[in-house]
This record gives C-alpha cells, structure tokens and sequence, in this order.
C-alpha cells in the first residue's frame, strides 16, 4: 500500500515542479497545475505517512529515511501556506525540485515503507524528531523565501524592466514572512533541542558534533531574530543570514545518518 | 433588421478632426435618440479616441447615409476619414473597442466603462442592447482571461506599480513630493489611488506646494527641508526642474541609521536628473529615474500586445455568438407562426370534441406534450440552419408547408 502511494506522490510533485519551471516563463495555466500538483502530491503523501503509522510498530519515521520522508511533508505542507497565492508560485521553483529530491532519497533511504522498527520510545521520537523536523522545514521555507527575497531585490538594483511583467512578492512582504517563519520554527528547535537534552541526561550519553551544529543553527536563527528586532536588520544582510542559517540545517540533515541513526 | 456603423477614430483622423467630432454625454444621447426616431435603434459612442454611430435599421443603406450625415454635420472634413461597417464587421469592431482592442494603448480600462455609458445613453432595442451587453461581456472577459489590462501604461502608473514592488499594498506608506510639476501630479495621484499617502510636499514656490497639499493633503515644506524628512517617509517622488541635486548620497545615508533597515523607492521625474544615482547602491535604497521607467513601460505595453493575440480569440468567439444570435432573428418570426398554428389547431379539436372537465385536462396535457415534442426538432434545425446562413429559405420552406404565408 505504502509502495502504491508513493509513486503517485511523487509523480505529483514532479508534475508541480515542471509546472512551475513553465509558470516562470509564461505565468497562466502552468501556475494552475503545479499548485494542484503540490496539493494532491502533498494529500497522497499525507495518505502514505498514515499507512506508515498504522502499520508501523513504534515511530515510523525514526531511521534517516523515514525522517526525510517526514522532512518533505512538513517542507510542502508548510509551503503550501503560502505557495498557492499567485505571487508566491515562484517559491515553488525553490520549494518542488528540492522536495521531489528529497522525497526520492527517503525512498532510497527505505524511508517510504512499512517494514522499518524503531528502537526508541513513541513520545521522545514524537517530540525530538517531530519538533526538530518541523523547525528544519520552517527554516527550508524561510531559506525559499529569502532566496526569493534576493532574486527580487536583485531585479529592482539592475532595473530589470520585466519586473512587472513576471511579479514576485513585494520585499516588505517576503522580508516579513522570512520573520514570522523563523519566529515560529525556533521556538520548535528550542523545544526539540531541550527534549534530546533532558533524554541524553536521563540516559546517559556523550554530545557530538551534530548536537553542537545544531544549536550552532538555533544561535544563527535566534541571533537573525535579535537583530532584526533590537538593530533593524532587514532586507539583503538579513537574507544572507537566513541563507547561512540554512547551509547549517543540510549540514545536519546530511550528517544524521553518520551520527544519530548510525546504531 | 441590420447593424451599421459609421465612425471616425484615432486610426485616420488626428485629434485636430476628433476634437470637432466629439461629443459630450448630453448631445450624444440627444443625436442617438434624433437618429432612432420612432421605430429604428441608435447609441452614439464618443470618447477622445473616436466618436461612432451604431443603428440598428431594416434598411441599412437608409441607416448608414443618417449617420453619415450626422457626422459631417458635426464637421465636414470627416467625410474621408470616415468608416463604416455592417452587421458582423461592425459587431466584431465593437467587441474590439470594448476589449481595448482597438485603443492607443491595447487593454486600456476606461473605454469598457465609456461603452457602457453609451450603452445607457442610447436609444436602444432588442438588437443593440443585446450588441452592447454582449460586447461589455466581451471586454470584461477578454480582460479577466488575460492579462491585457494588468500592466500599468504610463510612467505615472509604472511608478507605482514599481513602489508596490518593494512595498506591496500602499496604504499606510508616506510619500515626500519635491517639485509641484503637472509630471509629479499625475505620479502623486496614481500613488494615491493606491492607498500611499501624501505626508509633505517641497515646492520652490510655496502656493503650489500649498495648492497640492490642500488636494492630496500632507505638509507643505521649503525644499532646503527635504533631507530632514527622508526618516518619517517610504517613497520620494521628485520631478523640479532645478539643474542641482535635490537629494545626495550622503544625505539619504545620513538617514538610513534611522530608518532601521526600512526600505526607500525614490523616483525621479526630473530631466536634469534630481536624485543623485548613487543612491541607487545604497542598501534598501531603490531610485528609478524617468528612463528607467519608460523602459518598464515599454516591456509591460510589449507584453499587452503579446496578451491582445490571446483576447482577440476570445472577442472573435463572442463576435461568432453574436452573429449566430442576430442570424437566429430571421426564422424566429416562422417558427413563432409555427407553434401559434399548431397551438391554434390543437385548442380548435380540443374544443370540438366537448369534453367533461377531466378528460379536457387529460387531453390538453397530452396534446400539448405532443405538439411541444412534434415542433422541437424542427426549431433547433430552423435556428441551426439560421446560423449557417439559411434561415431565410428555411422559414420559406416552413411558410409554405404549414400555409403560414399571410403570417408574415
């Protein structure tokens, strides 16, 4: 069953990511598919993770694969808040390819099945890795966003005069969507950080490099926060950091299988 | 009963001819009605583009020498920048003008609405009215299908459309005017129909500085107090025509410490330039000037055309409906005689056969479901045929056949 949903989930999905490649060059009908594209591709995805639980003994998602699976759910799912409004279709060029990947790496990695049998406990792996996940795809979207931020400011400095021809999202509106993404997705990390620490502590354990990249991460985000707030940061210094931010979070995502799923 | 049109327009007449042809609402309605007289339709389209009569006649020659006639009363040079147009040709013409088809701009907005005034105004039957609604549905639809009428078309328009870009909606942004010019006036208004609002405006003459602010609103200010209030604004729009900077680099970089990284779109009408380019590098600073507007302009205008290939299939379709109705109109008085004949009989035997009050239900049910069955095919194919050009020898056919002759 699992198997019978993946496919269509992912064949939506690259169905979007196409689309949107066409609603780039000629903004109509292509933006129409790829957002129906996103929204049956995530509802099927939706459909698969729920087979995973049903049939799962313990949490389905805790090998490296499974959590890409989650990743990419929550990546969409959070995308689609925004991403089918017209002017943000464009986010989907960031969003879609990096999710079609994704998605097809977590099936590599044996993340999209139901054989897999977790050796942690529900409720920890439920607040860990959900609360974590949940951050890495709000700081995914903030990093599509911020992307979407330069690609806009660029065409506003070198007076491109498509610029309202092919229209983004205004610069005020992108930078103060990257905020409240970021304003929402770090107290999560707070949250997921503090949940491994209280276990480490309770079962004992050494921290590792991954632990240290990650709260590296929470400084980078929670720093972006504080200067936006008490120094005025905004516009293209701010996005560059969401940016980097974002270069931490693959560094973590990369380096989970050689750290936290290598027993 | 035919369509014709007779008009002048922005195509072969210069302004000079159109000014002396124009016609204000009153006198257009005053010249639709003397036109239509007692029996015959007429609207009288005139905005600054073109002035056209559209009537509605069983006599089109007789029609299109009235409204020639109306015209070179108006002016008598019109005569050979005169068109004129019938039935289909001037439907689709209509189409196009409501469209924006046929406008200086391609997709301009105004004349949908200058067709429905005409619309109003008119002397109007059943054929014009459904040519004008048909039309205004045309227009509307090419509008909303594409996207002809999204791009702003002038540098006034672009300027704005270009603050929503960095700002998205306008209402709450401040605007600092330098320059009271009438290139200024027009930037100020299309900010403010977007919501921006005026907070000063710097003038070298005081009283027009004045004059504005009691229009639009704000703070008047000297022009040597420009630099103080860059803080409290979100777009400055300058157009004076003073050879000098209004505005440095360093002293829009003074102020961006106080700004706390809130962005500044400044625009600069002005030729000699007012703003300093390179304000342009500083961060959150955007500055177009009137050539980079224009060549905005020219992209979303290129862009129109490209979006008037896809609205002129959708204002042929609508055109194509419109001649299949108006051809409709040449069996509907045969099949109208028809269903009276068929109807006339039928309550003739009804009433013959002196039924009790039962059966006389029962029957007039019965029949009357016959009859409607017997006629249905015979007006769909009447009204088919009508739309493929041979509705007339149709509704002769039937006229003969049914003996419905002194009907006509």
């Amino acid at each position: 069953m699992a198997e019978f949903l993946f496919w269509p989930a992912l064949l939506a999905y690259g169905e979007a990511a196409v689309a949107y490649f066409g609603e780039a060059r000629q903004p109509g009908r292509a933006g129409w598919a790829a957002t129906w594209g996103v929204r049956i591709g995530w509802l099927v995805q939706t459909a698969l993770l729920g087979v995973q639980a049903a049939r799962a003994d313990g949490f389905p998602w805790s090998t490296w694969g499974g959590s890409l699976n989650l990743f990419v759910w929550l990546v969409v799912g959070a995308y689609l808040i925004w991403g089918c409004r017209p002017r943000y279709r464009l986010l989907g060029l960031a969003v879609l390819p990096l999710a079609v990947v994704l998605f097809a790496l977590a099936r590599i990695g044996g993340g999209t099945g139901t054989e897999g049998q977790s050796h942690y406990s529900n409720l920890f792996l439920v607040l860990h890795v959900g609360l974590v996940l949940a951050a890495f795809a709000g700081f995914t979207l903030a990093a599509g966003l911020s992307a979407l931020y330069l690609w806009q400011e660029r065409r506003l400095k070198r007076h491109e005069r498509s610029i309202l021809r092919v229209r983004a999202p205004a610069l005020a509106k992108l930078d103060d969507v990257v905020a409240r993404t970021i304003a929402f997705a770090l107290p999560a990390l707070t949250l997921g950080i503090a949940v491994g620490i209280v276990r480490l502590e309770d079962r004992g354990g050494g921290y590792d490099a991954l632990m240290a990249v990650t709260v590296l991460t929470w400084a980078v985000y929670a720093g972006y926060l504080a200067l936006r707030h008490f120094v005025g940061w905004r516009g293209r210094r701010a996005a560059y950091l969401v940016l980097a931010g974002f270069v931490l979070v693959v560094v973590v995502r990369l380096a989970l299988p050689v750290t936290h799923f290598a027993a | 009963m035919s369509v014709v049109l007779v008009g002048i327009s922005h195509h072969q007449a210069p302004v000079e001819l159109r000014e002396r042809a124009a016609l204000d609402p009153e006198r257009a309605r005053d010249l639709a009605r003397r036109l239509a007289g007692e029996r015959g339709e007429a609207v009288c389209l005139s905005t600054c583009n073109r002035t056209e009569l559209y009537l509605a006649e069983d006599s089109p020659d007789e029609a299109e020498r009235k409204a020639e006639a109306a015209l070179l009363a108006l002016e008598e040079e019109l005569g050979p920048s005169l068109y004129r147009l019938r039935d289909e040709a001037a439907a689709l013409h209509l189409f196009r003008v409501a469209a924006g088809l046929d406008s200086m701009v391609p997709g301009e907005g105004e004349i949908l609405g200058q067709v429905r005034g005409a619309h109003h105004l008119g002397a109007t039957g059943p054929i014009l009215d459904r040519l004008f609604r048909d039309a205004l549905h045309a227009g509307r639809k090419a509008r909303t299908e594409t996207a002809i009428g999204e791009s702003p078309a002038s540098v006034s328009s672009a300027a704005a459309a270009l603050a929503e870009q960095v700002f998205g909606e306008l209402g709450g942004r401040s605007v600092l005017v330098v320059g009271a010019g009438e290139a200024g006036e027009l930037a100020i208004k299309s900010l403010a129909a977007r919501g921006a609002a005026i907070a000063f405006v710097a003038n070298r003459t005081p009283e027009r500085a004045q004059e504005l602010t009691r229009r639009y609103g704000g703070t008047p200010l000297s022009l040597d107090r420009v630099a103080e209030n860059l803080e409290h604004v979100d777009v400055v729009l300058s157009s004076t025509s003073s050879p000098d900077w209004m505005l440095s680099r360093a002293e829009v970089e003074r102020t961006l410490h106080a700004r706390r990284g809130r962005p500044l779109f400044l625009i600069d009408l002005a030729v000699p330039r007012d703003l300093d380019p390179a304000i342009h590098e500083l961060d959150g600073c955007y500055l177009y000037d009137i050539d980079d507007l224009e060549a905005v302009v020219a992209e979303t205008l290129a862009g129109r055309r490209r979006e008037a290939e896809r609205a002129e299939a959708i204002v042929d379709a609508e055109a194509e409906r419109f001649r299949e109705w108006q051809a409709s109109l040449d069996v509907v008085p045969a099949i109208a005689s028809l269903r009276a004949r068929a109807e006339e009989i039928r309550t003739a035997e009804l009433d013959r056969a002196k039924l009790s009050g039962a059966e006389r239900r029962a029957a007039e049910s019965v029949t009357a479901a016959v009859l409607n069955k017997l006629l249905h095919l015979p007006t769909i194919r009447m009204k088919q045929a009508a739309a493929a050009a041979d509705g007339v020898i149709y509704a002769d056919a039937v006229r003969h056949l049914f003996g419905l002759e002194d009907d006509r």
